[in-house]
Formats: C-alpha cells, structure tokens, sequence
C-alpha cells in the first residue's frame, strides 16, 4: 500500500535518507526504530508530503507522492499523521480539533461528522472532553486526541511520528493502549518509536535504520531477540539495558 | 482660568466638527491600511518568491517615506497625472497606505509566530495554503497581533493631524483657524490636546485589554 524506492533526502550538504526501499501491506503495523537523526522521523515526513524526498519514488496506493502536485492533498486525506508534539490547534475545542479536516477539508455533512467526532473521542476515551480546549487537557490526552483526529479523516493509513517521546512516563501507556486497539482493528500504521516493548508486542515487522539506511528488517519478535548485524544488537542493548 | 471656560464653551462646537473630520480620517485609514497591510503580509508568507520580494520592497519604499511628502504628492502632484482627489480622500488614502507598512509587518510577526507545527498538523489532514491561513494561523496570529494593532489606532488618530497640511479641516487645523482668528492660543490649543486625550484614552484602554488577554495563555 505505501512502497518506497531507492529515496534519498538531503538537507543541504546532510544526506538524511541514503537510498531506502521499503513497503508497507495493508493492515500491517510497521515500526522503525533507530538512534535519533537517523533519519527515522524524514522517511515519515515524506510519505505524507511534509518534506520533499531528492530522488527515488513513494507511493501510496498507487498514486505517487509529490508535495508540489494537487494529487498531495488526495494523500494526506488518505495518510493521517500523528506527531510527537500533538500540534492540536489550541483555538479550537477538542470535538472541533477532531472535525476539522471531514468538515472542511472533506467537506462531510455537518451532523454526520459530528457524530463521528464524538464516537471517536469516546473510543480513545475522552467523550467528556469534547468542549475542552487542547491546553486544559495533559500530554496523554491530547496525543490521544490527535489519534482521534487522524482516525476522523477515515484513512487507510496512520503515520506516527515518536508520538510517546513528550510524554510523562506515567501517561505512555494510555497512548500505546488506543495505538494497540487500532492495530487490532487492523488498521495500517507506520510507527517511529523508542517503545521496543510495544514495537515486540504490536508491530508486524520491524525497520532498524541508522545513518540514512535500513541496516536490518524483519518480523518484530525476531529482530528485537535476536538482531542479526552488530548495529543493530549495540542499539538495543543500549536502549534497553541503558546503565 | 475663568476666561478658558469661557473659551471653551465659545470654540467647542466649532472644534467639534474638526473631531468628526478627525474621525471619518482615522477610521477610514485605519481601515485601508488593515486591509493593504493584510495583503501585504500575505505576498509576504505566501512563499513565492515574486510576491514577497515584491511586498519587501513595497513596504521599504512607503516606508521611506514621509507621510507629509506622501500626502503632498497624492494631493498636489496627482492631479498633474490626471487623477483628482479631494482633500479627504487624499487624506484617507495617504494615511492607509503610510501605515499599511506597519500594519503588514506587524500582521507578519503574527503570523510567523505561530509554531511550524500547527502547520503542519494543517497541511497533514490535507488543508491547502489558504484553508491553512483562514483555519489555523491567522485565528491564532489575531491574538498576537491585537495589542501592535491598537497602539497603531492610537498613532493614527493623533497623525491624522496631519490631514491639516492638505487642508483637511480636522481637529487640528480648526483649532489653529481658531486660534489665528482670535489669538486664544493658550485656550485653543490646550482644548485641541485635550479632545485628542479624550479620543486616546478608551483605546488606551482598549490596548490594555488586548494586552491581557493576550497574556492569558
């Protein structure tokens, strides 16, 4: 459903993605994982458009991916995105937070969006939250509202950019928990995370990049037992045996 | 002190038709320059290139120069080009486009206040540039930009005082016609300054409100 091919990105003189190949099937769940300014974070960016890749192609769906063409505004309605830092509009209420892209993006009949809207945020659990204002709302929720908010755009795809790295510790768990039951339902999503527990639990497969390349990839519980190549083994004893 | 009251009871309703002139000025630029500043500030953010080298430069040239001189050449030099304008029209149109300047770099500071973030939380649910604008960014600019733009408001009332070098019969002109009439100066000018006060306080007031709530958060 998402293929990349041979992409390569620089800013400026920084080559950040050194030729990656990769795809994603549908209903599959995806973790990339990675020391940080790898390059992990890019490759989502430009699957939906954010950044501009320099050579290689994306494609979701077919449909290839071109941040300058119309076509773009078809993938992003397709493709949501949740970031690290939530970017909730802080203006609006959470249950308008949610409606925003189906009303005025999709153009959706009012009652039905709002509906919807309100059906999702009690599926993350915040139905009572609905009139509150993002900054009245702690970092758990409003990441959770944000997930309500990619869900409203009915994608076939999810993009998670580190979406637990702001996080208090004690908050990561509800979040994970809402990402968990969305990968149940079979949803397609392409996560970047440090969470190995929830990548070995969760994910379909596994991508290790460092330094712009896929260094190692395969099925989650494999790759995170038993990495094969020494980049990868010296990763994850460090994040997961830090002392 | 006895003979100011009298004064003022005697020359007030004639300056009273000068703070209508200074009104209709006011709140006519202040209109024009908010909607020129606002396009300015567009080709500005508008991210190609033409449009914002364009707007940069217009905004260097109208800023370089006086609004006297500006209103001058509206007023004294157009009609040579074939275009008349009334001393009032001049006014408002000279006043506009000298503070669109200001106005267009202050709605910029807004808009470039807002963190990247809510543009791209924007554009990945599929907003293009203008929903972007309308939606997300320049709500949020609002907050930012309201207390710059009310000491703009304050600005502008007291420089459209300058309306009188074209013969504008405003607040200050009247008072000097007055005065060179009846050589009250000490009366005329003193009553001037204080119904310029008395117009500058509520939207003193009213910048301090801006202020705080904008503080808020």
């Amino acid at each position: 459903m998402i293929e990349l091919s041979d992409v390569h990105k620089s800013f400026g003189k920084n080559e950040v993605l050194k030729g990656i190949t990769a795809s994603v099937q549908k209903g599959e769940v995806v973790c990339i994982i990675g020391p940080s300014g790898s390059g992990k974070s890019t490759i989502l960016r430009c699957i939906n458009g954010l950044e501009s890749y320099d050579r290689g192609a994306i494609s979701v769906e077919g449909l290839k991916v071109d941040r300058d063409a119309p076509s773009i505004v078809n993938i992003r309605t397709q493709v949501s995105m949740v970031f690290q830092r939530f970017n909730l509009f802080p203006h609006r209420t959470v249950l308008e937070n949610v409606v925003e892209g189906p009303l005025f993006v999709k153009k959706e009949p009012r009652a039905q969006v709002l509906e919807r809207g309100r059906a999702l945020l009690a599926q993350v659990g915040l139905a009572e939250k609905a009139d509150a204002h993002p900054p009245q709302l702690s970092g758990g929720q409003q990441q959770r509202v944000a997930i309500a908010r990619a869900l409203a755009m009915q994608p076939k795809a999810i993009l998670f950019d580190e979406p637990t790295s702001a996080l208090d510790p004690e908050l990561v768990g509800d979040v994970l928990g809402v990402m968990r039951k969305l990968a149940d339902d079979g949803m397609t999503m392409v996560v970047v995370t440090h969470e190995m527990g929830f990548a070995r639990d969760v994910a379909d497969r596994v991508l290790f990049i460092d330094g712009g390349v896929i260094v190692e990839q395969g099925p989650a519980k494999a790759l995170l037992n038993q990495p094969q190549h020494p980049r990868t083994q010296d990763f994850l004893r460090r994040v997961l045996h830090p002392l | 002190m006895k003979g100011f009251w009298h004064d003022a009871v005697e020359f007030f309703p004639i300056l009273m038709n000068g703070v209508a002139l200074t009104i209709v000025v006011t709140i006519g630029s202040l209109l024009l320059s908010t909607v020129l500043g606002l396009i300015w500030a567009m080709m500005r953010v508008s991210g190609i290139k033409a449009l914002s080298m364009l707007s940069a430069s217009l905004i260097n040239v109208i800023r370089g120069i006086p609004i006297i001189v500006l209103l001058f050449y509206l007023y004294f030099v157009m009609p040579d080009l074939g275009v008349t304008l009334s001393a009032l029209q001049a006014a408002i149109l000279g006043l506009g486009i000298a503070y669109s300047a200001y106005q267009a770099e202050n709605f910029r500071a807004g808009i470039e206040a807002i963190d990247k973030g809510q543009i791209e939380a924007a554009q990945s649910i599929g907003m293009g540039w203008w929903l972007t604008m309308r939606r997300v960014v320049l709500p949020q600019a609002v907050r930012i930009v309201l207390p710059p733009y009310g000491n703009v408001m304050i600005m502008m009332l007291k420089d459209s005082s300058q309306a009188s070098t074209i013969t504008v019969a405003e607040l200050a002109l009247q008072g000097k016609l007055i005065a060179s009439s009846t050589f009250k100066n000490t009366s005329v000018f003193t009553l001037v300054a204080l119904m310029y006060l008395t117009m500058s306080i509520p939207l003193i007031l009213l910048v301090r409100h801006f202020e705080k709530r904008a503080g808020k958060k």
